[in-house]
């Protein structure tokens, strides 16, 4: 089949590509002591939290901008990005939110009204706006059970203690160069805490929205799920089409104490720019979680938007028996570029962790599959199994895969399996004469290599994720 | 006596080349029509021509089906008309599942013809039956779509989906070849079991073992591009007895 033909059954058009309508309170471009203190001030935070904010910005002008990923790029002029913006009618009463938001939140397919669920499923959202949230939806339902969930701004003035605990603790101000910008001018994001024991009653969300221009939008989310407790978790996003590259540069800690388990799913649909490459967001993410003994972490991604993704969510597994689990699907067409992996560091002993990476490249796309498996001198018994596979649509495509091992001790057993296919018009041509038209035809097969990622989503989740892979696709093939 | 499928002074060409040069055919409706033809003759580009392959470019005559031109529809538009082709070689489709992917096809047919879609249940039924009766091993149904299948087992896969979508002209290029001896009687058998007397079926084959089991209304010869010969079922034996180059003198 000729290649534009194929080009135009995987071209997605962006359809949560509007603009909400409302009044924003932005700083002005530029990054000092000064708009940290003011972005402090405009959270009303306690001074330690100003103080931490501001050595986090003097370890971060000490730090260089790391450049190993297989990504191209122009440099950010940082100092060209507002660091704050957030709409005009402030979030302090839950039932005054901007009618324009909730009706933004509706077309997402968010639903922020309590008695509209999603699937005829009860999910409490935390809706963001930019640099601050907007509305968190069955906080006193879940209170009931001593679960926190919450903005991660009220958090800070709510729950000092444990954010002073636990934050920083996974990911420290200076681990990287993104997550040190974050730590010095993260705006919000959600905070959960899940007492010891407590099964959490319902699916735990976060829909990040990016509206206002030249903004970048710097959410921090902190889960700590106590002894014995589990929770599922999902976070979703999505940005205006713009010609400008945006900023999204996030960190999430999740820290699973002993026997608890934390299920994160993610579901990134940022704006990806065009077929040339222009506009989209620059997703530069740290995400990582600890496990103490016999816990459990699972981090499932489905990646379908930005333009650039960096983005290696890991798992430390500290405790003896615990479990890390990585499972993802990057799409990457038009001309995004994706370099995401995981980092699974064993340390404790008969750990054991899963790496399912499925990479499927379209168009001009190029997905870099990037992994490190770390078995420490202590971690006998450690197990690893790391399958990645790529799929290519097209010719102009690129897929590779880059698996890192270091292990200190000789009976760590570990299995590495890694594919590349192309769907081939050969196949599209036999789907066809079977009656099966074109699109259907790729979401098929692309479906058929997704499977195993797919089923760790929760349903309602499942679902939006394989539209959204359609939708992805769609015009790319043909 | 009336033609499913009428082909005119077809001239196809693959990657520039010609190789059909100028074809005429008439297929009957409810008859088994056999194509016989040295190799490279264009049987299989004859096949792919008939039902849309992107490899295939037509640029002469006309192909006619139930009254109308087919050279310009997509590929799925001609199947879910009825036109149904068991390839030579048939593609594997990993990550696939079988049962789920001949369900679409199904439902996208019966869709096509304003029928209610059949349910996972009511399909597994009908899949299995078949299944067993083709001889095929019941895993078969869950494994990815001809994915590490054996030469025959494809063929036979072919031949449940042949079965399964029920159309009204199938083409079926050389799906006796690589077959065993049961594995041959029960695919004809299944073909057999698909004449109803309004089918029509277009054989291509290099042996007269299947045409024994089907009975062949029409001998077809296919050399260099065009059809140079047409007679009954008795050409079979002529051919196996002389070959093609004999024809040639003819
Ligand atoms: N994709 C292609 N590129 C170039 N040449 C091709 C291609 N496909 C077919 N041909 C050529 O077209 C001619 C006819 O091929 P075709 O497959 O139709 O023959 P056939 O009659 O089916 O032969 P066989 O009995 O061996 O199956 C052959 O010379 C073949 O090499
Ligand atoms: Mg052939």
């Amino acid at each position: 089949m000729p290649e534009k033909e194929l080009d135009r059954a995987v071209q997605g058009e962006y359809k949560l590509g509007f603009e909400i309508d409302i009044e924003q309170d932005t700083v002005p471009p530029g990054l000092d002591e000064e708009t940290i203190r003011f972005i402090s001030r405009k959270k009303e935070e306690p001074e330690w939290m100003t103080q931490l904010r501001l050595k986090a910005l003097r370890r971060w002008k000490s730090m260089e901008e790391p450049r190993w990923g297989h990504l191209y790029y122009e440099p950010i002029d940082y100092q060209s990005i507002s660091y704050f913006s957030a709409p005009k009618k402030g979030p302090e009463s839950l039932d005054e939110v901007d009618p324009k938001i909730l009706e933004a939140y509706d077309k997402l397919g968010i639903p922020l009204e309590e008695q509209k669920q999603l699937a005829g499923v009860k999910v409490a959202v935390d809706a963001v706006v930019d640099s601050v949230s907007v509305k968190t939806t069955y906080s006193e339902e879940l209170k009931k059970h001593g679960i926190i969930f919450c903005s991660i701004s009220e958090a800070i003035r709510d729950y000092p203690e444990l954010i002073k605990k636990y934050m920083f603790s996974v990911v420290p101000m200076n681990d990287n160069f993104f997550a040190a910008l974050n730590s010095a001018v993260f705006t919000d994001g959600t905070f959960v805490y899940i007492p010891k024991g407590v099964r959490c009653p319902m699916e735990l969300s976060t829909y990040f929205r990016i509206n206002a221009l030249n903004t970048g939008q710097f959410e921090r989310t902190l889960i700590v799920a106590d002894e014995g407790s589990y929770v599922s978790y999902n976070e979703g996003c999505s940005a205006p089409m713009r010609d400008e590259n945006q900023l999204h540069a996030a960190v999430v800690e999740l820290v699973a104490l002993k026997d608890a388990e934390i299920k994160y799913s993610t579901i990134q649909n940022w704006y990806p720019g065009d077929e040339e490459g222009k506009g989209g967001i620059y997703n530069f993410v740290t995400k990582r979680g600890i496990c103490e003994e016999n816990a459990k972490i699972s981090w499932t991604q489905v990646e379908t938007g930005s333009s650039i993704t960096w983005k290696y969510p890991s798992c430390i597994l500290k405790g003896d028996n615990s479990v890390g689990e990585f499972y993802s699907v990057a799409v990457t067409t038009l001309a995004q570029q994706a370099d995401t992996g995981t980092k699974m560091i064993h340390l404790g002993k008969n750990t054991s962790s899963t790496i399912i990476s499925k990479g499927i490249s379209a168009m001009k796309g190029q997905n870099i599959y990037r992994g490190l498996v770390k078995i420490g001198a202590n971690a006998t018994g450690a197990r690893n199994y790391s399958e990645c596979d790529s799929l290519l649509i097209g010719d102009r495509c690129g897929a590779h895969t880059f698996p890192y091992l270091e292990s200190k001790d000789a009976h760590g057993q570990v299995e590495h399996e890694a594919t590349t296919t192309k769907i081939s018009d050969e196949q599209l041509f036999y789907l066809r004469q079977r009656g099966i038209g074109e699109e259907d035809a790729v979401s098929m097969i692309v479906h058929g290599f997704c499977k195993e990622v797919f089923s760790q989503l929760p349903m309602e989740y499942a679902v939006e994720a394989k539209a959204l892979l359609n939708l992805t696709l769609e015009g790319s093939v043909g | 006596m009336s033609a499913i499928m009428k082909i005119e002074n077809l001239h196809a060409t693959i990657g520039g080349k010609e190789i059909l040069k100028g074809l005429n055919l008439d297929l009957e409706e409810g008859k088994v029509h056999a194509i016989m033809g040295p190799n490279g003759a264009g049987k299989s580009t004859l096949s792919k021509a008939i039902v849309g392959h992107y490899d295939v470019k037509i640029t002469d005559g006309d192909i006619i089906y139930k009254g109308e031109s087919i050279v310009d529809m997509e590929p799925e538009e001609r199947a879910l008309e009825g036109i149904f082709l068991s390839f030579q070689n048939p593609v594997e489709i990993p990550g696939v599942n079988n049962a789920y992917f001949l369900r679409t096809a199904v439902n996208a047919k019966r869709v096509h013809e304003g029928k209610e879609e059949l349910n996972a249940a009511q399909f597994l039924r009908l899949m299995k039956e078949l299944v067993n009766e083709l001889g095929m091993k019941t895993e078969m149904i869950n494994r990815s779509l001809n994915e590490g299948f054996s030469g025959g087992e494809k063929k036979r896969n072919e031949i449940l989906q042949m079965m399964m979508l029920q159309p009204e002209l199938i083409i079926l290029d050389e799906i006796d070849s690589g077959l065993d001896i049961d594995a041959l009687r029960a695919v004809s058998e299944g073909i057999n079991k698909m004449k109803d007397g309004k089918r029509s079926f277009l054989v291509i084959t290099h042996y007269s073992r299947i045409l024994d089991y089907i009975q062949p209304d029409y001998i077809h010869v296919l050399k260099d591009g065009a059809i140079v010969k047409t007679a009954g079922a008795e050409l079979v034996a002529e051919l196996e007895e002389k070959g093609y180059a004999a024809l040639e003198e003819a």
